[in-house]
Parts: structure tokens; sequence; C-alpha cells
């Protein structure tokens, strides 16, 4: 396999002005993340600022419904509410030891630059977040969020102004500032090292689950299920179990509003092998090779690519990639919600929605983990829309 | 030596820098783009760089990305390039480049790609999204077909580096003057200078000086640092309040 590649995907399709800090990074990846020194700092800030290990929740009240034992992997409740906190931590801590002074990133819903401005108040660096100017007035709350923590956010005005504007603009940024900067990719995605990289900060999700799960039921467990936009709370979590040639590993996209042709963020269930990015994988694109736009109800899902290693996953078949729509997954947040008293992300709401939907191919009482990637607080202006729900 | 080295060695005979044009192909509009082409065909373009669109264009500024977004609203393909350059080949005695981003031409197929552009006339290829590591495949096909694929250096590329862009470097080398993206007003940076030394001393083809450059007396401190210089944003910015491209062009006589 070339460096960098998934099997054919992945790879560093980026301006020449990019190699050298992507070496510099790919570098650290090598020699620094390794080392004891860091990994010792790593945990510690995992387990003493992020609050992990997280738990793995027996959900009772639906398994009885469903006929076997679902299981939370709680990254809900990680400090910030998801999973993004343990890849900020970790490449905000690594740019410190590369003598970076500051953070710079994209972000979509908010979550990742929410994350990522707190990761630099905790490692007392400069951030400053690119968000496309949609996205800023639709999520006003996290904007909020992000400036109290000291970020500067910069509205995006270009192309269709959401989450693959703001790369496209952070890439821009980084080319100016990379002596002092580290671009903090926000997910599994992007030119090699991140999508490495990523997977690396994330795999404590997979390590976690794995160990509580066999300590919980003495045995390795049928599925893992985990939502996927970009895809790093799915390559976390899948990590651990992808040499488990037993486990059934399902990533769930978003359908969007589900009818044939609808405006979706499902390019491993919908679309063509292309180049975006940095990266060779799946995209939603045109004939001509022009990024079409996506749209997901989970803002975390709202992409058009998605991280090269589940393109790989996906064309060699380890994992199975689905799709869940927008109504679907509104009805799963209720369920948990009511069910078991843990409101669910949008974005995580998927990967739930796919086993209520299709309970019948899960076995009797065998054990399926599900990534609960984020919690839903974030969500209730969205959720409120659909007075439905609260009946 | 290709079409492109030679044509810039003639100008530099003659005493002058080659003078590269860079245009958003459909832009302003289909029709005017070429009637645009033409006008700078025939004031003293040496090579004319025709920029295919792009959705996500990452490595260029405002001004670029605008046009783009523009020629993309009005339906502008690489196929329609093709076809609409293939009708005029033989039309313009400036030597044609294309410029877009790697997946247009993924899609369209290398293969194809290759063969279409050389029967339309094109003799070289800027990728700004392919660095010396993801090019091999595609550089190769190119070559087959003798269209050349251009290599693009910067400020913080390594003079080993540039080695290795050298061994197999083709028409002409394309530096950088600043880190940024096109089109943005900066002074150059005292670092240039170096960057064209090194590079003089790497390559045997000559050196293209883009980004940021509007008025002849920028180039000034660099003499014969320099072959043949590039603009685009600000031809482009000419061209949306003037409505021709002709006085831009007239700075450069």
């Amino acid at each position: 396999m070339s460096k960098g590649y998934f099997g054919e995907f992945g790879g560093q399709f980026v301006a020449e002005l990019l190699i050298p800090p992507l070496k510099e990074l790919e570098d650290a990846l090598e020699n620094i993340v390794p080392s004891e020194a860091f990994q010792k700092e790593f945990s510690d800030y995992l387990k003493n600022y992020v609050g992990r290990e997280s738990p793995l929740t027996h959900c009772p009240t639906l398994s009885t419904d469903l006929g076997f034992n679902l299981y939370l992997k709680r990254e809900d409740l990680n400090h910030t509410g998801s999973h993004k906190i343990n890849n900020v931590l970790g490449q905000a801590l690594l740019a410190k030891h590369m003598g970076k002074k500051a953070l710079l990133t994209e972000t979509g819903a908010g979550m990742n630059g929410v994350a990522t401005a707190t990761a630099a108040r905790a490692l007392d660096m400069d951030c400053i977040v690119f968000m496309g100017a949609v996205d800023v007035e639709r999520q006003s709350h996290n904007v909020r969020r992000m400036k109290l923590l000291g970020a500067t956010v910069v509205p995006v005005e270009a192309g269709s102004k959401t989450l693959k504007d703001a790369i496209n603009e952070a890439l821009r940024f980084w080319i100016k500032k990379q002596a002092t900067h580290h671009y903090c990719f926000g997910t599994a995605a992007g030119p090699h090292p991140f999508p490495t990289l990523v997977r690396e900060f994330q795999s404590v999700v997979g390590k976690e689950a794995r160990k509580q799960i066999i300590e919980r039921t003495g045995a390795l467990p049928h599925s893992v299920i985990a939502c996927v936009g970009g895809g790093s709370n799915a390559i976390g979590i899948f990590s651990g179990f992808v040499d488990d040639c037993s486990v059934n590993l399902i990533g769930v996209e978003a359908a969007g509003t589900g009818e044939e042709g609808c405006t979706n963020s499902a390019p491993l269930c919908l679309g063509t092998a292309g180049i975006l990015h940095g990266q060779k994988t799946m995209l939603l694109q045109d004939a001509d090779g022009q990024i079409m736009p996506s749209h997901s109800i989970a803002g975390g899902l709202d992409y058009p690519g998605v991280g090269p290693e589940h393109a790989h996953l996906h064309h060699c078949g380890r994992a199975e990639y689905v799709k869940v729509n927008d109504m679907q997954t509104l009805h799963a947040f209720k369920a948990l919600t009511r069910a078991e008293g843990i409101m669910p992300a949008l974005e995580s709401s998927h990967a739930v929605a796919y086993v209520l939907e299709n309970k019948d191919k899960f076995p009797k009482g065998c054990n399926v983990i599900v990534n609960l990637s984020g919690r839903g607080d974030k969500d209730m202006d969205i959720v409120e829309q659909y007075t439905e729900l609260f009946d | 030596m290709t079409s492109l080295t030679t044509r810039i060695n003639t100008a530099v005979q003659a005493g002058r820098k080659a003078i590269i044009p860079f245009l958003t192909a459909g832009f302003p509009t289909k029709n005017d783009f070429f009637t645009h082409l033409e006008e700078l065909d025939s004031n003293g373009a040496d090579i004319i760089e025709i920029g295919v669109p792009f959705s996500d264009p990452a490595a260029d500024g405002p001004v670029v990305e605008a046009a783009s977004l523009k020629a993309l609203e009005q339906g502008v393909t690489l196929q329609w390039i093709v076809e609409e350059l293939t009708k005029r080949k033989g039309q313009y005695q400036a030597e044609l480049v294309l410029m877009g981003y790697i997946n247009p031409f993924y899609q369209y197929g290398f293969e194809k790609f290759a063969k279409d552009a050389a029967d339309a006339g094109v003799s070289g290829l800027i990728v700004p999204d392919l660095p010396l590591d993801e090019s091999g495949e595609f550089k190769k096909i190119l070559k087959q077909h003798g269209i050349a694929l251009i290599s693009l250096i910067g400020l913080n590329t390594p003079k080993k580096r540039m080695q290795e862009y050298a061994d197999n470097a083709e028409g002409y080398v394309y530096v950088v003057s600043y880190m940024g993206t096109t089109g943005a007003a900066v002074a150059f940076p005292p670092e240039l200078k170096k960057t064209l030394t090194e590079a003089r001393e790497v390559f045997n083809i000559p050196l293209a000086l883009g980004f940021g450059i509007k008025e002849p007396k920028q180039l000034e401190p660099f003499g014969d640092a320099i072959d043949a210089v590039v603009f685009g944003s600000a031809l482009i910015t000419d061209i949306e309040e003037k409505g021709t491209a002709v006085p831009f062009m007239e700075r450069w006589k």
C-alpha cells in the first residue's frame, strides 16, 4: 500500500505549498505521538479533563422491545458533549509539542469548533475557526460558545457557505500561516496524515468499547454501529473491532429527507469515487466532477465526502454502509430519550435509527453496540420544529 | 524540448519576459470568453492559461473563485472547454495551457482527456492540487500525448524537493511568489530571491513567476531571475471593469 493510502483511497492531493507542513505532521505522527511522554500526557488529559473512560450503557427498555441487547458507547458524556474532544486534545497537544502557537480548524454544526476552542484554552493556544456563513446563522448557539472560549470565528461567504467551503478557506489560511498554526482537522478525512492521525486519537473509543463489552458479556459483540459524516467517531470505534472478523461493522450515512434524488449526505451509498480536500474518496458529485451540495438534519453529517478509510472498508466489504433519513432519525431521537432518558445528538440518532428500523436483521439475544457520539442538547432548536414529536 | 519551453526561450532571446495571462474558461460568459481569448492572443500573450472551473478551488483567492463559480453557473464543463477549443484549433498564435483542479480531469478520464486535449491543441496542464507524489500516472499519460505537466514550487519548497521535480520537469516551472492563494495584494517577500536563485540552479527549463502580479514594475527587482510572468486575478478584475482585456495587455508591451 502506498504511503497515506487505504487501498486505492486517500493520498495527499494538495497544493505543493502545503506539502512541507503535512510532512512536518507526518514526522510528528511517527516520532512524537508514540513517545511515552506524549502518551502519558494525552492519557492524563483524556482521564482528568475529558472524563474518560466513557461508560458502556445497557438499554433495558429498548432491548426488551428489540429482542436483543443494545449497548451505547457514551461519547455524549465527554466534556463538550461529543467524541470530537478526543481528537482535538490529541492534535492540540501534538501541535504544542511541535512548537505551534495556534490552532486553526473548520466546523459545520459547530461541535468541532467548540471542542477545538476548548482545547486551545486548556493548552493556552490561540484558535481561529472557519465556519460557513449559513452554518454561522443556523448554529448561533455554538458560535457564541466559541467566542466565549476566546476563539475567532470567521464566517465563510464563498460557495455553498457550509462545511466544505469552510474546509477550503481553512486550507487557504493554512498556506499562509503554516509556520505558526496547526490545522486541527476535525474529522478522519482530508490529506494524509489527517485520516490516520484522527483515527489514532479516536481509537480510544474502540479500545474501551471492546474491553467493556467483553467484561460485561464475556464475548465480542454481534455488531458495532456508528453514524458516518466525515467518519471520525465511526473509525474510532471500528478500529477496536476491525481485526475481529466476526463483528459486523455498520456505518450509517444521512439520507437527507429520503426521497429519490433528494439532497443527502451519503457518498458511500449514493456517491462515486473522486478527489476533494486532499483525498481520493467517495463523493457526491456530478458527471463533470463538480462537488454537489449535501444535506442532513444533523449538521455534523452534512458533508459531500467521507474519510478515505471508510471508502476502503466499504470497497473491500469489511464494513457495511447504510443510510437513514431525517424523519427516521427524529423518531429514534425521541425513542431513546423516552425509553432510556438519554437524549442523543441528531448525528448519533442516525445510528440508533438504523437499529430500531432493522431489528429483524439482528439475532435474538445478541449484543449490539451503538456509538452514541454526542448529546442532543445542541439540537433542541431543530427538534422543536417537529411539534408532532412532543404529542 | 516542448513548445512551451521554446516559446518562452524565444521571448527571452528577444530581451523580454514571456507573457502568460490566465483567464477562467467561460468567464464572464461563454461567448465573451472567446472574444477575450482572442484579445489576449493578439495583444502579446505567448502562452495563455485557461482556467478549468471547479466548485472547490482551495488554492485560489476570491477573484478566481468567483469567476470559477460564475462559469459553473453558466454550465461550463471540461468537456465544453475541450470541444470549443477543438473547433478553434489553429486559430491562436499563443500556446494553450489548461489549469484546473484534479477532480474534473479524473472524472473525464486521464487517458481520454490527454487524447482530447492534445487534439484540441493544448500543450500543457497545471494542476494545483496534484503535487509530485500523486502525479506519476497522469503525468505519464499526458507525456504520451505530448502535453507537459507544469511543476509548481513555492517559497517553502526545499532545494532537494525542487531537484525531485526537476528530474521530470517539462515546459516551464511555475514559481508561486508568496505563501498564499491567487490574487492577494502583497509585496513579494524577501525569500523569493533565494527561491528563484535555487530554482535557476536546479531546473534547466524557464521560470515563470505568478500570484499577485498586476504590473511590470513589480518584476524590476528580479531582472533575469525570471523568464516569464503569469497574471490572472488582476486581469479578471480589469476585464470585469472595462469589458475588454486589451488595456491590461497594453501594460506589458
